[in-house]
C-alpha cells in the first residue's frame, strides 16, 4: 500500500531540476468517529484523507506548498507553487535536506491491517457499551456528554533527491468519555479514556471508572487558601508539563534564542531524580513513529539524565547549523515544513506509587488537571501558571476536593523543585507518557 | 465548484436509506503564508484544500463523510456512506430541487492572490526592522503574514442552495527581549475578513514597535499577585473574559446536553445590569464575520444577554431543529472535513458610561489587564481561567508597575454578577481562533474598559 505513496513521491522528485533539492512528503489516512448519546449514534463519521507537501530548496532559499488531494494536476501545480516560493526566500547556508545516515528504520509493528476489517456495528457497540459503563459506575452520575469511540489508519512516506525514500504506517483507536456528576446543587466533571492499536486492546471498563471516578472525587470542592505547597500532579497533568518542557529543548528555540536552556547544556538543570527520555521507538507510546518527518529512523535520545541536560533535539536544518547531527525530531503533517518537537517523551520511573508518594508528601495538593496551559505558561520566560483542581492532601491522606484556584512557579524552578517521580508510568494519547511527581514550594492562588 | 444539478441529486442519494435531513458542503480554500524569523525569510507557503463534507441526518443520528473528490462519483460515494450511518426505513426521492439564496460576500478591496509575493515578503521585512530598531534589548523577531480564500458551497433537503466567498487577511508580529531577569516576549496581531487593504487601515511598523514595548516593559516586571483582587481589563482584547465566562455556555449543544450553568435560565438574571453582550457574524470585516455560516443560514445580530438578564442561546441547524427554532447563523465549521456545531462569531460587552479614567481612579488597589492570552472554560462548573500577557498592578487608583504573565480563574456565573464597572471605550481585539471539539474557527471578541470587583490572580507574590 505503501509503495504507491512511494511512486508519488518518486514521479515528483523525478521532475527535480539541476542543482534543486526537491523533497515529497506524501500521506493518506482513513479514520471513523463514532459518538453515542442516550444509547443511540449521535454522530458517525468516516473519512478519507490524502495529500502532499513539497518542498524545494535552490541557491540555498526554501519554498514550500502544499495540497490536500492527490490529483496529478494538483500535484503539479504544488511542484511549480513550490518552486516559485523558494525565489522569495532569504539565502540560507544551512538549509537542505536530511540525508540518509545508516540508522536502520526500525519495525515497531504499530500497523493492524485488521483494523480496517472491524464492522462499525462492533465499533459503535463499544461507544454504547463505554456510555452505559459511565452511567453504572456511580448514581451521582446524571449526564454523558461524549461517549465516543475513534480509529485511524494512517501511512506516509518521504522521498527526496538526497537519497531518503521511507515510508511508515501506523493504526490506532480509542474510546474516550467526558461525564457529569451532581450532588444536590453541585456539579463536576471528568474524563476517562483508553487507547489501543485495536479495538481489543481497549479497556472499557477502566476508561468508564476513570471518568466517574475524576467527577465524583471532586464533588463538594471548595477555593483553598492561596500559600506555598508540595504538589503531587496526577499522571497526566505531569503529560501535559513534560510536553512544555520537551519545547524547551527544541534544537530550534535554542538557535533563535527562545530556550530558556540555551547554554546550560551539560549542567544541572533539574533535581537528580528527573531523567527524561524522547523515545518515539517505544511502541507502547501512543505517538511511536517508525521515522521522523524527514524521513529518517526514529531513535531513543536522552535529554536530561539524573539532572543534567544532555542534549537537544534536532531536524536536519538545526542540526546542520548546530554542527551536530539530526536526532529524529522533525515533527510535521504533509501540509507544513519540518518543524523541530519531542515526539514520546517519558520520565524514567521512580519506585513509588502514589499512594507511598502522597505519605512522604504528608501535607499538600493533588492536582488532578489542569487549564490554561496555552495562556498562562510562557515557555521563553519560564513563567508557569494554570487553573487547576484535585484533592487536598493531609497526614499522607486525599483529603476534601479544591477547585477554582491556580498553581504558579517558573519552570526553571519546578525543575529544581522536583522531589521525586513515581513508578506509575501510564501511555497516554498524547506525546508524552503520565506518572506522578511530586513538586516542591509551588504558589497556590485561590480565596 | 460543483454543479447545481449534481448537487441536486447527491443530496437525493444521501436520502435514499430514508434519512431526514441532507446537507452538501463544498469548500474550496487556498491561502499563502510568509514568515520571517530569526532575521530571514524563512519560507512562503501556498495550500489548496478542496473537498465536500455530506451528513445525513436520520432521527438524533447525522451520519458524515468527507471526500477530496469532487467529481460526481465521488460525491454519491460520500453520500453512501453518509446515508449509511442513518439507516431508516428507506426513502423515495431522486433529487432535491433547490432555491438559491442570494447573499453578499464581505467585499474585498485588494485580492491577497493578485498581490506579488515580494510585497507581502516586504511587509514582513519592515516588521523585522522595526522592532529590531526598538532597543539592543531586542534579541529575537519573527513575524507571519496569511491569508485565505474560502468558497464554500451549502445545499441541504430544505432546498436551499447558498454560496459565500470568505478572504481573511493575517499579520502577526513576535518579539523576544532580554535582560537582567531572563528572556520575555511581546506579541501583536492584526487580522481582519478583507484582503490585502488591511496594510492600509494598518501600518506593519506600529504592530512591531508595539510589540517590542511590551517584551521590553515585561524586563522590568515583578511576580504577579497571588490570590483574590479586583481586576480592571482594557478594552479591546478583553472580550476573551466572556467567551469564556459565558460565552461557550450559551451554545445550544452545551444546553441540550445539560452541561451548561446557563441551562434553563432564559429570562433571568444571569449578570450584573451593566453586562450587555452580543454576537454577531454581521459586524463588517472583522475576524469572525462571514455572509452565511457554514450551513446556509445568513450571519445575524444575536443579543445573548441584555441588561444582566439572559435572551437566547445560541443555535446551529440540528439543535434548532430539534427544538422547532429559528436559526441563529451559528452553525461553524473548521473544513469540509468537519461537522458543523454551534459556535460564536465576534462577541462583545457593549459600552455603559464609565470612563477608562474613572474605572482605574476608582480601584484603590488591584491588577490592570492591558492584553490577555487565551482562556479556558469548562462549561458545566463555569469554571474558567484566562491569560494576562500583559498586566499592571493598580495602586491607590493608579496603574503601576508591570506583572510577569499568569493564569486568572474565576467562575462564570459568579464574575458576570461580579463586574461592577463598565467603560465607554469600546473597541474589537485582536484576532482569535476559537478551539472546540478539536475543530478551531476564526472568532472575534471585543470590550469597552471593565472592572471585575474579585478574580483569582495566579501569581507567585503574596
Amino acid at each position: 500500500m505503501s509503495e504507491e505513496l512511494l511512486q508519488i513521491g518518486d514521479r515528483i522528485v523525478a521532475q527535480a531540476r539541476a542543482g534543486e533539492q526537491v523533497e515529497v512528503v506524501v500521506g493518506r489516512s482513513t479514520s471513523t468517529e463514532v459518538r453515542v448519546y442516550e444509547g443511540n449514534v449521535e454522530q458517525l463519521a468516516s473519512a478519507t484523507s490524502a495529500g502532499i507537501g513539497v518542498r524545494v530548496i535552490a541557491g540555498n532559499r526554501q519554498g514550500f506548498a502544499y495540497a490536500g488531494s492527490l490529483d496529478p494536476d494538483v500535484m503539479a501545480e504544488t511542484l511549480a507553487e513550490a518552486r516559485d516560493n523558494a525565489t522569495f526566500a532569504t539565502d540560507d547556508e544551512w538549509l537542505g535536506l536530511a540525508e540518509p545516515d545508516g540508522v536502520a528504520v526500525p519495525d515497531l509493528d504499530l500497523y493492524r491491517e485488521d483494523l480496517a476489517k472491524v464492522s462499525t456495528e462492533s465499533k459503535i457497540d463499544l461507544a454504547v457499551e463505554l456510555e452505559k459503563a459511565v452511567r453504572a459506575a456511580d448514581r451521582r452520575i446524571t449526564g454523558v456528554e461524549a461517549a465516543d469511540y475513534a480509529d485511524g489508519l494512517s501511512e506516509g512516506a518521504v522521498v527526496t533527491t538526497s537519497g531518503i525514500r521511507t515510508a511508515s504506517r501506523d493504526s490506532s483507536c480509542y474510546v474516550s468519555t467526558y461525564c457529569v456528576a451532581q450532588d444536590g446543587d453541585d456539579t463536576q466533571t471528568g474524563f476517562g479514556f483508553s487507547v489501543g492499536r485495536m479495538p481489543e486492546d481497549l479497556d472499557v471498563a477502566a476508561a468508564a471508572d476513570d471518568a466517574s471516578r475524576r467527577a465524583t472525587r471532586l464533588l463538594g470542592a471548595t477555593q483553598p487558601r492561596s500559600g506555598r505547597v508540595t504538589v503531587v500532579f496526577d499522571p497526566y497533568v505531569t503529560a501535559q508539563f513534560l510536553g512544555i518542557i520537551g519545547s524547551t529543548l527544541s534544537g530550534e528555540a535554542v538557535l533563535k534564542g527562545r530556550s530558556l536552556f540555551a547554554d546550560r547544556l551539560g549542567e544541572e538543570v533539574a533535581a537528580a531524580a528527573f531523567t527524561l527520555i524522547d523515545d518515539a521507538t517505544n511502541p507502547l507510546a501512543y505517538s511511536a513513529g517508525e521515522t521522523d518527518g524527514e524521513g529518517l529512523a526514529s531513535r531513543r535520545n536522552v535529554l536530561i539524565d539524573g539532572g543534567r541536560l544532555q542534549r537537544f533535539v534536532h531536524n536536519a536544518y538545526t542540526a546542520r547549523r548546530s554542527g551536530t547531527a539530526s536526532t529524529a525530531n522533525a515533527v510535521r503533517g504533509f501540509s507544513s515544513t519540518p518543524s523541530v518537537g519531542c515526539r514520546a517523551l517519558s520520565l524514567a520511573p521512580g519506585t513509588d506509587l502514589q499512594p507511598e508518594l502522597l505519605k512522604a508528601v504528608g501535607d499538600g495538593v493533588l492536582v488532578s488537571s489542569v487549564s490554561g496551559l496555552h495562556s498562562g505558561v510562557n515557555p521563553v520566560s519560564g513563567d508557569f501558571s494554570t487553573g487547576a483542581e484535585g484533592l487536598r492532601i493531609s497526614s499522607g491522606e486525599l483529603a476534601d476536593p479544591l477547585r477554582e484556584f491556580t498553581i504558579a512557579s517558573t519552570l526553571q524552578r519546578m525543575l529544581a523543585d522536583v522531589a521525586a517521580v513515581g513508578a506509575d508510568i501510564e501511555w497516554l494519547p498524547m506525546r508524552a507518557a503520565g506518572v506522578s511527581l511530586v513538586v516542591h514550594d509551588l504558589t497556590v492562588s485561590g480565596a | 465548484m460543483i454543479e447545481e444539478a449534481v448537487v441536486s441529486r447527491v443530496l437525493g442519494a444521501a436520502l435514499k436509506t430514508g434519512g431526514d435531513f441532507a446537507e452538501v458542503f463544498a469548500e474550496d480554500k487556498r491561502s499563502s503564508s510568509g514568515r520571517l524569523d530569526d532575521g530571514k525569510i524563512e519560507e512562503l507557503g501556498s495550500g489548496r484544500d478542496r473537498g465536500a463534507g455530506i451528513r445525513v441526518v436520520a432521527g438524533d443520528t447525522t451520519g458524515f463523510a468527507h471526500t477530496a473528490d469532487l467529481s460526481e462519483a465521488g460525491l454519491m460515494a460520500a453520500a453512501e456512506a453518509a446515508g449509511a450511518a442513518a439507516r431508516g426505513g428507506g426513502g423515495g426521492v431522486n433529487t432535491v430541487a433547490l432555491t438559491r439564496r442570494s447573499v453578499t460576500s464581505q467585499p474585498v478591496g485588494e485580492r491577497p492572490e493578485e498581490v506579488a509575493k515580494a510585497t507581502k515578503v516586504e511587509l514582513l521585512q519592515r516588521a523585522n526592522d522595526t522592532a529590531r530598531s526598538q532597543g539592543n534589548a531586542i534579541k529575537q523577531v519573527s513575524a507571519s503574514y496569511g491569508d485565505s480564500r474560502r468558497q464554500i458551497l451549502v445545499a441541504n433537503s430544505d432546498g436551499l442552495i447558498a454560496a459565500d466567498d470568505q478572504t481573511r487577511t493575517l499579520f502577526v508580529v513576535g518579539v523576544v527581549a532580554s535582560g537582567d531577569t531572563g528572556m520575555q516576549t511581546g506579541r501583536r496581531s492584526i487580522g481582519h475578513t478583507m484582503g490585502f487593504e488591511l496594510f492600509d487601515r494598518y501600518q506593519v511598523e506600529d504592530l512591531a514597535r508595539e510589540a517590542a514595548e511590551q517584551a521590553l516593559t515585561k524586563l522590568k516586571a515583578r511576580p504577579a499577585p497571588s490570590g483574590a483582587l479586583p481586576v480592571v481589563i482594557g478594552k479591546g482584547g478583553g472580550g476573551v473574559l466572556f467567551h469564556e465566562a459565558c460565552g461557550h455556555g450559551l451554545e445550544a449543544d452545551h444546553i441540550q446536553k445539560n452541561v451548561s450553568v446557563f441551562a434553563g435560565r432564559v429570562g433571568q438574571l444571569v449578570a450584573s445590569p451593566l453586562v450587555t453582550i452580543v454576537d454577531d457574524g454581521t459586524v463588517a470585516n472583522e475576524w469572525g464575520t462571514f455572509a452565511i455560516d457554514d450551513e446556509g443560514t445568513p450571519a445575524q445580530r444575536n443579543v445573548l444577554i441584555e441588561d444582566g438578564v439572559l435572551t437566547d442561546y445560541m443555535w446551529d441547524q440540528l439543535r434548532a431543529r430539534k427544538e422547532g427554532r429559528k436559526l441563529s447563523g451559528n452553525g461553524r465549521r473548521q473544513s469540509y472535513k468537519h461537522l458543523p456545531m454551534v459556535r460564536m462569531t465576534n462577541t462583545y460587552l457593549t459600552n455603559r458610561d464609565s470612563t477608562p479614567e474613572e474605572i482605574v481612579a476608582d480601584t484603590p488597589n488591584g491588577v490592570y489587564v492591558a492584553h490577555l492570552g487565551g482562556g479556558q472554560v469548562n462549561t458545566a462548573t463555569g469554571d474558567f481561567v484566562f491569560g494576562m500577557t500583559e498586566a499592571y498592578l493598580i495602586e491607590d487608583g493608579k496603574i503601576t508597575e508591570p506583572l510577569r504573565e499568569g493564569n486568572l480563574i474565576g467562575n462564570g456565573p459568579k464574575v458576570l454578577e461580579m463586574i461592577d464597572a463598565v467603560g465607554n471605550d469600546f473597541e474589537m481585539g485582536p484576532p482569535g481562533t476559537c478551539g472546540k471539539d478539536g475543530q478551531g474557527v476564526p472568532v472575534g471578541d471585543g470590550v469597552p474598559t471593565l472592572r471585575v470587583s474579585s478574580l483569582t490572580v495566579g501569581g507567585t507574590a503574596a
